[in-house]
């Protein structure tokens, strides 16, 4: 077996629920190899670790691993884990969500968590649709795109969530593609090491639904794309704008200090005890 | 000297909740502001971090309840407090808690509804919701005070029973008594049952985190225990994982149920006022359990053999001493300020010939004695 499988197989819920939900081809192993890599390389112990979801295809992510695992309602995974981390800072917090969970129906979540700089690493795979339910269109389904519930076209406008991230305060932001796996891995590891709360939004790909009603071909043609439309964010200062028009940004996109929720809330209690 | 530890105190209704709530170990808070509940979420501004606890304000109500129900499984009690709109965004994830069995306590200060309704005039009309309101089959315990000490009491023991029975726990209060401003004392070193959730003992390899046991309620482990188990929105086999099998899910259903009602005993609450020789019983709770007993003292001084039975367990309904009033009065009336929550219990209860008469009253006043006086020289 492969080193790397073998690290892969330390962390899974082997007795369990196997073989797992997602479609031969999804993106959302590659990440979770990732996800799995990083939390090695960073040294955190299995108890120490929570991993919380929402509702979809990436929601039933935590149920494979062996960490404590919380699989919440849909779009509320960053409520939860805001609770748990306010509860006991020590232990360290992963929010996995997809793009209809983390921006639609959790958009709000999501922006005041980001707001607040509670110390949560959020992964976000944004694979552009809504996965489980069969294909409807989601905030990040680009203008003119088809799906089962825009069977026409699309004529919304998408969200960028790493951008809504950087907009909503987020201290490290981060874009990286199931295709860029090795990358990922670096960018994953930076992501939960950060203190504060941190974002790495990750591109992948739903062929079963989105890219077969849009003609996109197969699991690796769709990754073929990401390849081709990714430019780091090294490589992008040097471009220019028409040459990025139909390109995205990989790479870390921001990353700042402020000053982390439950650090300030100890000046809180601090002050409160004083005043009493 | 030994210190007094005995305090005189004049409290509202949500000041008392909040004291209860610290006294019982609460230590983390998530709100959002809504009135007439503000009181407890600033007060518990103050006090948590005083106690090392945490106060948050989420960005609303559907929040609040995912971060205490968070806050819980990472093994610190929690509770928020709402009014009917933020309650009613609340179901969600309260039936999270009751499905992933997460002890929490939610605090309803109801105002008239339905929508944002009256604010802020009282109201009763929040009982079937608190019954009902989050989706699927569920049981539920939910308490209602009606004086500034059972706000106190009632605070305490909500706690104990999410604790023992790893449930979320809802007070109902209504705006009245969440207001209303009474003496009480509180002695800290009085000796009041805490109860803390039970902890597995077993080695965590041999942990089976919902398995079923004699009181129906499994060993619950905190997050970071060394424990690492899944919990999950979705129906799951005793291990916590999700499950499509019947033979799975039916168990887990019952034991859901079970662990409530195996033990009603405990878990009702009232008080029967001058019931033994009533002719005419006035079932009531809340603050319009406060008119009910002054008007059978009134009724009383005017040769009329009245009692009143105070519910302060609504749900599981407290079928057995309503039963027993049922059994011994001619006529039983139940005022509420809603339009007969309550009274459909006591009518779909009643086998015997007692008439059950309501008094409804939705017009944001509260229910007064001589209301209640005119109801029985009208009926009786």
């Amino acid at each position: 077996m492969a080193e790397v499988t073998k690290l892969i197989h330390k962390y899974l819920r082997h007795d369990k629920k196997f073989p797992h939900v997602w479609c031969p081809g999804c993106g959302i192993g590659i990440m979770l190899g990732s996800l799995i890599r990083a939390i090695d390389e960073c040294g955190y112990n299995k108890d120490e670790i929570v991993l919380v979801s929402g509702i979809g295809c990436t929601g039933r992510m935590p149920v494979y691993v062996d960490f404590n695992t919380l699989h919440t309602t849909h779009g509320r995974a960053l409520t939860f884990a805001t609770g748990i981390k306010l509860a006991n800072p020590a232990l360290k917090v992963i929010v996995v969500m997809g793009d209809g969970d983390a921006v639609a129906i959790g958009g709000n979540h999501f922006i005041h968590a980001a707001r607040r700089n509670v110390d949560i690493s959020t992964v976000i795979l944004n694979n552009s649709v809504y996965g489980m339910t069969g294909g409807q269109y989601s905030p990040t389904t680009p203008y003119g795109m088809k799906t089962t519930t825009s069977p026409y076209s699309n004529v919304e406008q998408s969200f960028n969530i790493s951008e809504l991230a950087v907009a909503a305060g987020a201290v490290f932001v981060a874009r990286g593609t199931v295709y860029h796996a090795k990358m990922l891995d670096g960018l994953m590891e930076m992501t939960f090491k950060k203190k504060g709360f941190s974002v790495i939004e990750v591109i992948g790909h739903c062929h079963t639904q989105y890219g077969k009603l849009n003609r996109m071909g197969s699991a690796v043609e769709m990754m073929k794309w990401q390849k081709e439309h990714a430019v780091t964010v090294e490589k992008a200062t040097q471009m220019k704008d028409d040459e990025l028009k139909d390109k995205f940004r990989i790479g870390v996109l921001v990353d700042k200090e402020l000053p982390v929720f439950h650090e300030e809330y100890e000046k809180i209690r601090r002050w409160a005890k004083e005043a009493k | 000297m030994k210190k007094k530890t005995k305090k005189e105190l004049l409290l509202q209704g949500n000041e008392a909740i909040v004291e209860g709530a610290l006294r019982a170990g609460c230590r983390f808070f998530a709100g959002y502001p809504i009135t007439p509940a503000t009181e407890i979420s600033e007060l518990l501004s103050v006090k948590l971090p005083q106690v090392d606890g945490t106060f948050i304000q989420m960005e609303d109500e559907i929040a609040s309840m995912g971060a205490i129900i968070g806050a819980s499984l990472a093994g610190v009690k929690s509770m928020t407090a709402t009014s009917g709109p933020g309650f009613s965004l609340m179901q969600e994830n309260l039936g999270y808690a009751v499905i992933a069995e997460v002890p929490c306590v939610i605090v309803d200060a109801m105002r008239g509804g339905p929508s944002t309704g009256l604010p802020t005039f009282p109201s009763q009309s929040d009982v079937m919701q608190a019954r009902w309101g989050t989706h699927g089959d569920h049981p539920i315990i939910v308490l209602c005070p009606s004086t500034v000490r059972e706000c106190y009491d009632i605070t305490i023991r909500a706690f104990n029973m999410a604790e023992k029975f790893r449930t979320p726990v809802i007070i109902l209060v209504d705006e009245v008594v969440a207001h209303m401003r009474e003496k009480i004392s509180i002695d800290e070193d009085e000796d009041i049952e805490i109860f803390n959730r039970v902890k597995p003992t077993v080695p965590p390899e041999w942990y089976i985190p919902y398995e079923d046991t004699p009181r129906g309620v499994p060993a619950m482990a905190n997050f970071g225990d060394g424990y690492r188990y899944h919990v999950t929105g979705l129906t799951h086999d005793i291990r916590g994982f999700p499950t499509s099998r019947p033979d799975e899910i039916d168990p887990f259903i019952r034991r859901l149920f079970r662990k409530i009602s195996q033990h009603f005993a405990e878990l009702h609450m009232g008080e029967f006022f001058e019931t033994d020789d009533a002719e005419i019983t006035i079932i009531a709770y809340g603050c319009v359990a406060r008119s009910a007993k002054r008007a059978a003292r009134d009724a009383r001084e005017r040769g009329l053999k009245v009692g009143a039975l105070k519910l302060n367990t609504i749900w599981p309904f407290m079928r057995t001493p309503v039963e027993k009033v049922l059994q011994t009065s001619k006529i039983i009336i139940v005022p509420e300020m809603n339009m007969g929550q309550i009274s459909r219990e006591v009518k779909r209860v009643n086998k015997t010939d007692a008439k059950v008469f309501t008094i409804n009253k939705v017009d944001g006043t509260i229910i007064t004695p001589e209301e209640i006086l005119r109801k029985i020289k009208e009926v009786r």
